[in-house]
This record gives structure tokens, sequence and C-alpha cells, in this order.
């Protein structure tokens, strides 16, 4: 007879109330395992998606000048007087150690125009890198061919034009092909076109003013990807848009944090389940620890059997908690992919977690009980009945 | 382990006014292999002496010696390895752990001993030999009679080959011919060199004693 055997029958033969120890514990790691894979998948996903939308890197050319604008509005003149960079220095970024990290690369050529009387900004760009870069972009029409236009709404506004019209610039016939939807950004009050187009009407062949990167981080830190895209282009300036990079961190950090605190209570209320449930069998077993007590065990035997019996359950209760843990996040996942099975991977440091925090919260709740079990008279104990 | 010897035991229950003595300044001595019986009325104290001597409830006041040794300046702990080393129990009701089988039951005084389980066992079947049960060693309690799970008491009480013998009432719960074999076996117990001390209040049992001590209101005497 050892306490081991003392404590797996003593669970045996209380069958009820191990389960429902084991299910207050289950329910608790199996929410926390859920709420960590699923917090882990969605995260995983929602970066993947940001970053795959929308620039994060801007790639523009060394200049000695500070900026005179601020918030789209002008102090002391706009200038684009600046050096350009080359078209064909962009190929080198898709040399870079961390190409695979480049969701899209859209070049932009800038330059002033007058169209029906009034001074705009036209912007070439690459209508394909676009919808990557700008996936907010709403066209009413189509985009435009070679010798097409789009209008940005406040644009088409003010120069009075809509799809099907045609306007000269140049020398260059170009018909409106559609109109953008407000976005309220600058982007309203552009004119774009193809960037071969843009480069032709403005005199700018082989140039661009700047480039947008939407770069995948997930794997590499982005200030690596500038630091390379740096290297790449020295005689260009490459930044990360800080707002859009933290913007995503502060987002993807408030829901992490209410995933751990949602976590913690649950956790809290399982604990509790255990402390009052071994407290109950504790008092239950008042005869019992009498007996083990006037034979000559020690407080330490009585307490070890107390925590073995914690310490089984809630072992047990890892591994079951896990696994339905991970289970519920196959399902919620598939609910947010429409159906579609989402694969999730067995993720060993998860699954060592939820075992050892199990047993940490089973056998620790399970401190008290133990203690006043140890404490039991055996005279007062054996008198009781 | 010489002898037992109890100095001017006290032990009370309450304060000032509400003060009770369950026993007052009680003085005995219990030398080595002697059958001695504790008897008296309900309530007048037997019990509480038995337990004072199974180191399990600490006097008010006075001394537990047994061999030189005051046993109550032993911390609980020492007291605990004490009882396991030098005493063997038998309650009044038997008390044996339900969701053990007897031979389980009776190898409980060993569970925290450093032998192998082998030798446990081993022990544990000598002593249910020894009070003629070891057929029914697999057997849980309620499967056993009352006389049956006496027995068992007694062979968890002797498995360690304990020098003293505290018996509560050992026949209190059973019937005349079961009494009868149950204090046979106690007292081939003491021919074989354990110490006997047996409460009760048959006299039919404590004739099998050597020696009788009557306990009532707290106090001790011992006909001559």
């Amino acid at each position: 007879m050892t306490l081991k055997e003392i404590a797996c029958r003593n669970l045996l033969r209380r069958k009820a109330k191990a389960a429902f120890v084991l299910a207050g514990l289950v329910v608790g790691v199996a929410t926390v395992v859920a709420i960590i894979s699923f917090v882990e998948t969605m995260t995983g996903d929602i970066n993947k998606k940001l970053e795959k939308y929308g620039a994060n890197i801007l790639i523009v050319p060394k200049t000695e000048n500070l900026s005179l604008t601020y918030g789209g509005i002008s102090l002391g003149g706009v200038s684009f007087e600046m050096k350009a960079i080359n078209e064909s220095d962009l190929s080198r970024v898709e040399a870079i150690k961390n190409s695979q990290n480049v969701a899209a690369l859209g070049p932009l050529v800038l330059g002033v125009l007058e169209i029906n009387l009034k001074k705009v900004l036209m912007a070439g760009v690459d209508f394909q890198a676009s919808k990557i870069l700008k996936p907010w972009w709403q066209v009413e029409g189509t985009v435009p061919g070679e010798s097409g236009i789009l209008l940005g709404a406040e644009a088409a506004r003010l120069l009075n034009l809509t799809p099907g019209q045609s306007v000269t610039v140049k020398g260059h016939l170009l018909k409106v092909s559609g109109i953008l939807r407000p976005t309220g950004s600058q982007d309203d009050q552009l004119v774009f076109t193809r960037l071969k187009t843009a480069q032709s009407i403005l005199g700018k062949k082989g140039q661009i003013s700047m480039a947008e990167v939407a770069a995948l981080c997930k794997d590499c830190p982005i200030t690596e990807m500038v630091r390379q895209i740096s290297e790449a282009i020295p005689g260009a300036k490459v930044m990360a848009i800080q707002q859009v990079v933290k913007g995503r961190m502060e987002m993807l950090s408030q829901f992490k944090k209410f995933s751990i605190g949602i976590s913690g209570v649950v956790l809290l209320i399982g604990s509790l389940v255990v402390l009052v449930t071994m407290m109950g069998s504790v008092r239950e077993r008042t005869e019992e620890i009498g007996i083990f007590r006037a034979i000559g065990f020690r407080k330490s035997h009585v307490m070890k059997i107390i925590l073995l019996e914690a310490g089984i359950i809630s072992g047990l209760a890892g591994v079951l908690g896990y696994l339905l843990g991970l289970g519920a996040t196959q399902i919620a996942t598939r609910f947010f992919h429409q159906g579609q099975p989402v694969s999730i991977p067995l993720n060993i440091e998860l699954a060592a977690g939820a075992l050892i925090l199990s047993m940490v919260i089973g056998i620790v709740s399970s401190i008290y009980p133990a203690t006043l079990a140890a404490r039991l008279d055996p005279n007062d104990a054996l008198r009781a009945l | 382990m010489s002898t037992i010897v109890g100095k001017d035991l006290t032990k009370q229950y309450g304060y000032d006014d509400s003060t009770v003595y369950a026993i007052k300044e009680v003085n005995f001595r219990i030398n080595t292999g002697e059958f001695v019986s504790i008897m008296g009325e309900s309530g007048a104290g037997k019990s509480t002496i038995l337990s004072i001597m199974g180191a399990m409830n600490a006097p008010s006041s006075g001394k537990l010696v047994v061999d030189d040794i005051d046993i109550y300046d032993l911390g609980k702990e020492q007291r605990a390895d004490f009882r396991r080393e030098f005493l063997g129990f038998i309650f009044q009701s038997f008390h044996l752990i339900p969701y053990l089988t007897v031979l389980e039951n009776v190898m409980l005084p060993l569970t925290t001993v450093k032998i192998s389980r082998k030798e446990k066992s081993r022990m544990a079947g000598d002593a249910l030999k020894w009070v003629g049960l070891e057929d029914k060693r697999g057997r849980l309690p309620s499967q056993i009679s009352g006389g049956e799970k006496e027995r068992v008491a007694i062979a968890r009480a002797i498995v360690n080959d304990p020098p003293i013998l505290l018996a509560d009432e050992p026949t209190g719960n059973l019937d005349t011919k079961t009494s009868g074999e149950i204090m046979a076996l106690l007292k081939r117990l003491n021919t074989e060199g354990t110490t006997v001390i047996m409460v009760t209040h048959s006299v039919e049992c404590s004739s099998a004693a050597q020696r009788v001590l009557h306990v009532t209101d707290g106090q001790v005497y011992e006909p001559n």
C-alpha cells in the first residue's frame, strides 16, 4: 500500500466527485487553450490580411529639403522638383533576402497638369499592384487602359467630368474610364492613369516619384525589410509607415489582452471549483483521515494523499482540456472561414503549457484543503462519529 | 519498551465556571507484557485515558511517560512516529477504510514504512493468517461480518508487531460467541509478549485481563 494507491483508490471510489472536479478543470483548460489557439490563428490571419492590403513601406527619393506640407495642407508652396528614382532600380527589390515577404510593389509617378483650365495632380500607377495597395478603392466605371484616366471623386466634381468624356492633356487625348468613390484621402483629388501613360505625358520616361510596398512582416520585422530595400536602392529613402504598423500592432495587442483577461477569469472559476470540491471531500473523510493519523501518518503524508488526488485529476484535465480546446478552435475558425476546413497544427508548447497550468491550478487550489486535512486532530476526528 | 506511567493526568474542557474534568489527577503504572483492562460506566473517562495513552490526546496537565520518555514533550509529528512504531490500535467501531480490501486495510500502518510492497503484503498476509482470515484478503469491509471486521482491525493493529496494543471496546458491537473469540485472540497476543490495554464495560471481557483499573468520575481505582 502506498500513498499513491490510497489516492487512486479514493478517486475511483468517489467517481462522481472526481468527475466534477475533472469537468471544472477540463472546461477551464479547454477555454484557455481554445482562446489562445483561436487568437493565434486569427491574429496570424488578420495580420496576413492587414499586411497584404495596404502599403506599410514607402520608397521616396532622398532629399535635403524638409517637407512643407502637413495633413494635406501645403505651406510655402509645393515642390516636386526632387530627384526621381529610376524605375529600373525597383527590380532590385525582387532580389533582396526577404523578397518573398513583398506582397506588392507599386511605383508611382507624380506631376502637375492643367485640365479644363484647372491645375491637377496626375498620378501614374500600376493598377494591378493597386488592388493590394489600395483595396478600399471602389471604381464607378472601369480601370483605365493606355489612353484612359480614373478620376478621384473631388477631382471629377471640380473638373466637371463624367465617365465616357474625353480631355486633351499636353496633346494626349484621354478618356475618363471611371470615377473613384470618395475615399476620404488625398486620392479624391488626383487624376490616375497608367504608369507608362503618365511617364509619357509628364516627360518622365523610366522614372518614378515614389513607390509603395506592402510587406508581410510576420516572420521578418519591418525594420529588417526597410534595411534590405535601402541597401538595394541606395539612392532612395526607405521608411516604414509607423502609424500603419503601430496601429495594427496596437489592435492585435488589445485583442490579445482581452483574451488573456477572459482566460484568467475562466481559470479562476476553475480553481474555485477545485477548492470547494476538495474542501467538501476533506470534510467527508474526517473518519478516514483520523484513522490515518491515529495509526501514525504524519501531516505530510495526509497532505500528500490529497495533493496526489488533485495532481492525478488535474493532469488528466490538462490532457483532455487541451484536446477539447483544440476541437473547439477548429469549430470556431471554421465558422469564421465560412465552413472551410482550417488546419490547426498540434502545438507542443501549448499542450505542455496546458498540462502544467492545469496541474498548478489543481494542486495550488488543493493546498488549503490538504492543510485542513493534515491539521485534523486524530482524537477529535475519530470522536466526531 | 518497559513501562507506561501516567502521572497526575488531568483532562479538562472549558474554563472557569464551565470547566468539566474528563479525568483528574490520574496515576497508573502498566508494566511490559501486562494485560490490563480499564472498566467504568459510560462517560467515566475510560476512552480519555486510552486516547492519552495512545499519544492522541494531550492532557491538560500531568505526564505520560513511556520508557522514561515524556510522550507529550514530543512534537505532534514525533508522536505520530511513536504511534506508528510502538502502538497498535483497535478502535471502537472497527474504522476500516471502506474502499480498501481486507489485505490493504491490514497493510495501512505499513504505508509509510520504507519496505517493498512484496514484504508489506507478506506481513499483512501473516497478520491475517494469525487472526484466521487469510481467505478473506480480497474482500471489501462491506463484504464481511462484524466479527470478521474486528479480526481485520486486530490484524491491522499487529501487522507491524507493536509492543503495545490499545483496544477500545473491541467487543462492543459483537455477540457473545464472537466476543469470546476476539478475547481469545487478545489473550494469545498477550501470551506472545504484547502489552494489551483494553477499555471495556463488559465484566466478562474484563475477566480475561490480569489487572483491572476502574474509572469512576475521572478517577482511577485499582482494587487489590
